[in-house]
């Protein structure tokens, strides 16, 4: 029988069931359940859960940890993820799989403690300095954050960059039934690379981000954008709900995709053809399901906990073929699928 | 023909970029050395910070990570519970350990990490061109302290040993210099112990060398070494501040 | 259904119960708790949706069923209850009139009850039983099942005392 589960414990769980044996975090609400549930877990399994003294600190030995060759992952809400940034940005230019999960709150600053999305400009496009990418998975269901942590380690192992699970406190903090998978599931993944002792068998590994020619740090980089190019081919993951015949489109994704589809399901039994299409990966984007839709549907709408991120991108997968129009609430605030719906009927 | 002396085998034959007469050249073959006797290349993984020691990932022959500034404790610690069997060293200069990675610093330190810190104490930052450290000392003229550090503006230096002393996580603390040869067969031993306290499992083990910087101090190579007879000798004492098998701690709440 | 208390009435255990009801009947559920400071003496509250479809947004602005354990939070959802809906409030609390005459309302002095009947801190158990007498949605074997299901083995001793809770809840 399914159990169960805290959105937050969830992750957890899964991140254990995917072969995760490193935590590394520091309280911040609301993603602070995380932390506890691994304090509880990992001991018993053999893992190691360290409370850092900073969210820096943290990040920075999950890098050390997964330049060690294991999975390792770290935690935090919106402003955590602002001091994360730096090992963020350490470990894509060091080539580093990781998970970093962000349980979303409002913001700027302190902000607030409720849940928000408007952190999709800092996950999908500045998540440190440099040029670079990290995958970005928003999961919309409990049952998803279980899914989606395996398929991110899975990911980043693969590309060997980071990745990052976009949820928010309303996530985080729900509970709804889930299936686990079993353990020992998970992929294994060769890691030649890794800093964990040559055993006088091979040449030194280095691990390492710094390249003082311009020429050899441009090859890197274009290296890198290569691969982000094949990631972009192949990694791409969106749903798509009522989206056939639909002549208006919400996109949405996370919680803001749940109230969405309350509203879209509102909609139709008022005969409205209305759709969502729900990005599962933000970073791929999922530009291959948004030109096809914009093949057919009149307007699109964005629901977001935020200013309207999202919005730009959305355009630009499309060119700008169909208006894409933005309905949001931010600080904190969850939108109702009332207030959504009266959106979407203005562009029917 | 017998090989009386060789370079240890713990370092690549990368030539060192470092200027003339600083004493990073030392003190990388004298941890080199350490991993030579204690055989222990194969399972060695440095941490390199940033500063002018960060490219010592090309000259040291084990695994090398390259860390955020001010992070290598913390990335250290992530290698050492990923991987508790290899041996773990950081390499960091006073700007990494004891101003931007304070925190890093001293809280791996509380937690007893089981890792081997070497800390570069030059008084100066000496990658970005000179400018005060957190361990330049009073009255000293940098880049950034034109008419020399003033206590009343720009505070005090920290004394690193000292402050690592009064916490239970640390194993061993000691402040060594390689100005002659007699110190150089101090800081030997003192850089080999704390390897060994590793391997025993013993804690979070410290090694602070008094260094030079002729560039930023403007002095050349031999001046260099008599300014740091004179001057930092005499603020930061050498010795051993704290080692849990000889019951020392020195500047601890309990002596 | 939306349960709404103090923080400390046990509301969002409340709503774990009916959540677990739920899933056992095999429904599609979700639980959602209001978080933060306003948990410590403040009002909390959580939505518990239990339906046959997937759950779009788990957040209830317009419940089915209200569970009222003290008077700021029946005024902030009374007016949010669907026409038809059915309102369970602690009348040993709560005694404000309720003019609405489009829902159903159910006034348990739970509180009272509770310590009347050395139940101390189960009032929300009591409104619990009122709850499931009144929805018909579930055996009393289903929900026994599901308050195993929420009370932790250290905890085991309190199992009992939750079924009085609950079976005088259903008598009222």
């Amino acid at each position: 029988m399914k159990v169960l589960m805290k959105g937050n414990e969830a992750l957890g769980e899964a991140a254990i069931r995917a072969g995760c044996r490193h935590f590394f975090g520091y309280p911040i609400t609301p993603q602070t359940e995380l932390a506890a549930y691994m304090s509880k877990r990992m001991p018993k399994i053999g893992g190691t859960y360290l409370q850092a003294e900073s969210e820096i600190a943290a990040v920075n030995m999950v890098l050390g940890a997964s330049a060690a060759g294991v999975r390792a992952m770290t935690s935090s809400s919106s402003p955590g993820i602002s001091l994360k940034s730096e090992g963020i940005s350490y470990m894509a230019g060091s080539d580093l799989p990781a998970l970093i999960i962000n349980v979303q709150r409002g913001g700027p600053g302190l902000g607030g403690i409720q849940p928000s999305q408007a952190d999709y400009w800092q996950a999908t496009k500045a998540t440190g300095h440099g040029d670079f990418q990290v995958l970005v998975f928003a999961p919309s269901t409990v049952q998803e954050m279980v899914d989606l942590v395996s398929d991110a380690f899975d990911t980043a192992d693969r590309w060997r960059m980071p990745a990052m699970i976009l949820a928010d406190g309303m996530l985080g903090q729900m509970m709804e039934p889930v299936e686990l998978p079993e353990e020992g599931e998970h992929a294994s993944t060769e890691k030649p690379w890794a800093a964990n002792g040559h055993s006088n068998k091979r040449e030194h590994n280095i691990i390492n981000s710094l390249y003082l020619t311009p020429d050899k740090l441009e090859e890197l980089v274009v290296e890198r954008y290569k691969r982000y190019e094949q990631v972009k081919a192949t990694e791409q993951r969106a749903e798509e709900y009522l989206c056939d015949d639909a002549d208006v489109i919400i996109v949405a994704y996370g919680a803001s995709s749940r109230v969405a589809r309350s509203a879209v399901n509102k909609a139709r039994e008022k005969g409205g053809k209305v759709g969502l299409l729900r990005p599962i990966t933000l970073w791929p984007f999922p530009t291959g399901a948004l030109q096809k839709a914009a093949g057919h549907a009149k307007a699109f709408l964005t629901v977001e906990m935020s200013m309207g991120q999202m919005v730009d991108d959305v355009k630009l997968a499309i060119d700008c073929r169909v208006p894409v129009h933005f309905f949001g609430r931010t600080g904190g605030i969850i939108p109702t699928p009332g207030e959504v719906l009266a959106e979407v009927e203005k562009l029917l | 023909m017998a090989t009386i002396f060789q370079k240890p085998h713990a370092l690549t034959d990368a030539p060192l970029h470092y200027c003339p007469g600083c004493t990073h050249g030392i003190v990388h073959r004298l941890v080199a050395q350490a991993i030579d006797e204690l055989g222990v290349e194969g399972r060695t993984v440095g941490v390199a910070s940033v500063g002018c020691s960060v490219m010592c990932y090309d000259y040291f022959a084990c695994d090398m990570v390259q860390a955020p500034h001010g992070r290598a404790q913390a990335v250290a610690t992530g290698l050492k519970r990923a991987k508790p069997d290899n041996v773990i060293f950081t390499y960091q200069g006073d700007g990494d350990l004891a101003a931007i990675g304070t925190a890093e610093t001293v809280h791996a330190a509380t937690r007893g990490e089981n890792l081997t810190v070497i800390f570069i104490n030059n008084a100066i930052y000496g990658m970005t061109g000179g400018q005060m450290a957190p361990t330049s000392l009073p009255g000293q003229i940098t880049q950034t302290t034109p008419y020399g550090r003033d206590t009343d503006t720009a505070g005090y230096p920290v004394k690193v040993c000292e402050l690592l002393s009064t916490l239970d996580g640390v194993a061993f603390a000691q402040r060594v210099t390689v100005d002659c040869v007699k110190n150089v067969n101090i800081a030997r031993k003192a850089i080999k112990k704390a390897f060994q306290n590793q391997l025993d499992g013993k804690g979070y083990s410290i090694v602070e060398v008094l260094s030079t910087c002729p560039t930023n101090w403007g002095l050349t190579p031999v001046e260099s070494l008599e300014w740091l007879r004179e001057n930092m000798i005499p603020y930061y004492p050498l010795g051993v501040y704290k080692d849990i098998d000889a019951g020392v701690k020195k500047g601890g709440a309990s002596q | 259904m939306v349960f709404a208390g103090f923080g400390g009435q046990g509301v969002l255990f409340a709503g774990k119960v009916a959540a677990y009801a739920g899933l056992i009947k095999g429904k599609e559920i979700s639980w959602l708790p209001s978080y933060g400071p306003e948990m410590r003496g403040g009002t909390a509250n959580c939505s518990v949706c239990i339906s046959d479809e997937p759950i779009g947004s788990p957040l209830i602005t317009a419940p089915n069923y209200l569970i009222a354990m003290n008077l700021p939070s029946l005024e902030r959802f009374i007016d949010g209850v669907e026409p038809g809906g059915t309102v369970i409030l602690d009348s040993s609390l709560i005694d404000r009139e309720i003019s609405r005459g489009d829902i159903t309302v159910y006034r348990v002095p739970s509180s009272r009850l509770a310590e009347e009947n050395g139940l101390t801190g189960l009032s929300n158990m009591i409104l619990v039983g009122k709850l499931f007498h009144e929805l018909g949605f579930c055996t009393d074997e289903v929900l026994d099942e599901a308050m195993q299901k929420c009370i932790p083995q250290r905890k085991a001793a309190m199992l009992e005392l939750n079924r009085r809770a609950v079976a005088l809840g259903a008598r009222q």
